[in-house]
């Protein structure tokens, strides 16, 4: 749609305004301070309550996981896969412990529900792999990001 | 075999004419890269980005890496385009570009024995009439590949460019002729040697009789005209990303299309260097340069070395001042957005058009009063 504006003459020379135009842009080049971060050397610092990559909290490397199946329940993704067994001492433990990342909408929801504080979401953003790593038990009790 | 030496052509001359070719024949493909690198790095300093800083000092070789892409690029033409104009165009865009160079004089002359040497490749008696022409002749490549490419985005981009060469190349001309009623010759070196006399001093620096000074209006007309031939923002119609994707090279790719960019760097080259030329008094000195080359013959730079140094200075100066107009390029793109079609049409043809005419009547009146 055409808007018709109110210019004035001097306006409608375009001479100035384009200087001005220029001297907006050459302030911006010379006075302003550039807003790029430099990504591998340079970081944005994110917020402690960041949800990034998952793992699995270990005390004396023995997992806090005791199967209990809350977080595949309440997962509103349903990415979490838990296979219960039971230890020599009648202790009950997730023999598989598969998060399938892809589905993950990193909301959180399995770290409020785990009555164990095991599973928690850590800090970690860079999450691509060269290789086809799945995210199972072993992989998620490297405690990577522990907070 | 002795027809050689009645023609005049001698050693000398070739061996000079040919370092003079392969000095602006070099300095052409070298601005090419230069150029990209200043255009990515300058809009990035001017939206208070970075840039490709990566690879070499301050990012240098992108360019390089860049090119090197483009060449081992698959070089494939699709099934709905006419090959052979379709591989013709991006010639026919590149080689004009480099052809108008020629009539540019890059520094005054040089005496080497009974030799005299124009830094210039020819000087020509129409220099101003062969680069005008010779300038027009690269919208043909852009239409070229515009139709081969059987696309309408690309066909749109062509016509856009063609009626945006005719509207503006109009102006153009005439804009310059103000400047050549003045000085009374087409020859570009006439031209920049007219400029070197003083309009006025003050104290002992003497402000040249530069084009600017005596054509304001004609210099205005000549810029923006030039942003229109370059197919430069704001005038990239025939390019126009954001409506008709990208116009002309769409459908290009590889070399191709970068022959294309190349011929759009070149051409920005060669306007910046004919704006100097004419405007800014082409090769000659800075004011206040003279006076500084005076002192340093009366401290003892005589002779060859002296004349060689005035070279040098003199190519430094018209380096300098086309490297202003090539960064004003740059600048005015990051600056300005894109006209509309219709404003387009209306600034070529009901401001610039007349503009142009009543400053060739002012200017002819000016000098009938014998004040020019």
């Amino acid at each position: 749609m055409l808007v018709k504006r109110d210019t004035t003459a001097l306006q409608n020379l375009y001479i100035l305004e384009v200087l001005k135009g220029l001297w907006i842009t050459m302030k911006n080049m010379l006075f302003v301070r550039h807003v790029t971060i430099q990504y591998p050397e340079e970081r944005r610092n994110y917020s402690d309550r960041y949800r990034g990559m998952h793992y699995i909290k270990a005390t004396n490397g023995v997992e806090n996981c005791t199967a209990c199946m809350l977080c595949p329940t309440v997962c509103p993704a349903e990415c979490i896969h838990i296979e219960a067994g039971e230890r020599p001492d009648k202790e009950k433990y997730p023999v598989k412990f598969d998060i399938d990342v892809l589905r993950c909408c990193f909301c959180g929801m399995c770290e409020e529900a785990c009555p164990k504080d095991a599973i928690k979401l850590s800090k970690i953003y860079e999450m691509s792999l060269s290789t086809r790593k799945v995210y199972d038990k072993d992989y998620l009790l490297e405690q990577r990001g522990h907070k | 075999m002795n027809e050689a030496v009645t023609t005049g052509f001698d050693t000398f001359d070739l061996v000079a004419m040919g370092l003079k070719i392969a000095l602006i024949v070099v300095m052409l493909l070298q601005v090419v890269p230069i150029m990209v690198w200043v255009e990515r790095r300058g809009s990035a300093l001017l939206q208070n980005r970075l840039g490709p800083n990566r690879i070499g000092p301050f990012g240098l070789l992108q360019s390089l890496v860049d090119a090197i892409k483009m060449m081992f690029k698959e070089d494939r033409v699709t099934g709905h385009v006419n090959p052979f104009y379709f591989r013709l165009a991006p010639l026919v865009s590149l080689i004009p570009a480099f052809m108008t160079f020629a009539a540019i004089p890059f520094a005054s002359h040089i005496t080497l024995g009974d030799k005299t040497v124009e830094f210039q490749i020819a000087d020509l008696n129409v220099g101003l009439l062969y680069i005008l022409s010779i300038t027009s002749l690269s919208v043909y490549g852009v239409i070229m590949g515009s139709w081969a490419s059987n696309n309408k985005y690309a066909i749109f981009g062509g016509l856009r460019s063609a009626a945006q060469m005719i509207s503006y190349e109009l102006s153009m001309g005439l804009s310059i002729i103000g400047l050549v009623m003045i000085v009374g010759s087409l020859k570009l070196g006439d031209i920049a040697a007219a400029q070197g006399a003083a309009l006025f001093h003050i104290g002992p620096l003497a402000i040249p009789k530069w084009g600017i000074f005596l054509q304001p209006i004609g210099f205005l007309i000549f810029i923006t005209c030039t942003y229109a031939e370059t197919n430069r923002l704001p005038f990239d119609l025939p390019e126009g990303e954001s409506e008709i994707v990208a116009g002309y090279h769409l459908e290009y790719y590889s070399m191709m299309f970068g022959a294309f960019m190349m011929a759009e760097y070149i051409n920005m080259t060669v306007a910046s260097a004919l704006t100097a030329t004419l405007y800014f008094g082409g090769w000659q000195l800075f004011p206040g340069l003279d006076l500084v080359l005076a002192s340093a013959a009366n401290h003892g730079l005589q002779g060859l070395a002296f004349e060689w140094t005035r070279v040098a200075l003199e190519a430094a100066c018209f380096t300098l001042k086309t490297a202003f107009f090539m960064w004003l390029f740059v600048w005015v793109r990051w600056t300005i957005p894109r006209f509309r079609y219709d404003q387009l049409m209306n600034l070529g043809w009901k401001v610039l058009l007349p503009l142009s005419l009543a400053n060739i009547f002012v200017t002819g009146y000016l000098i009938y009063l014998k004040v020019l």
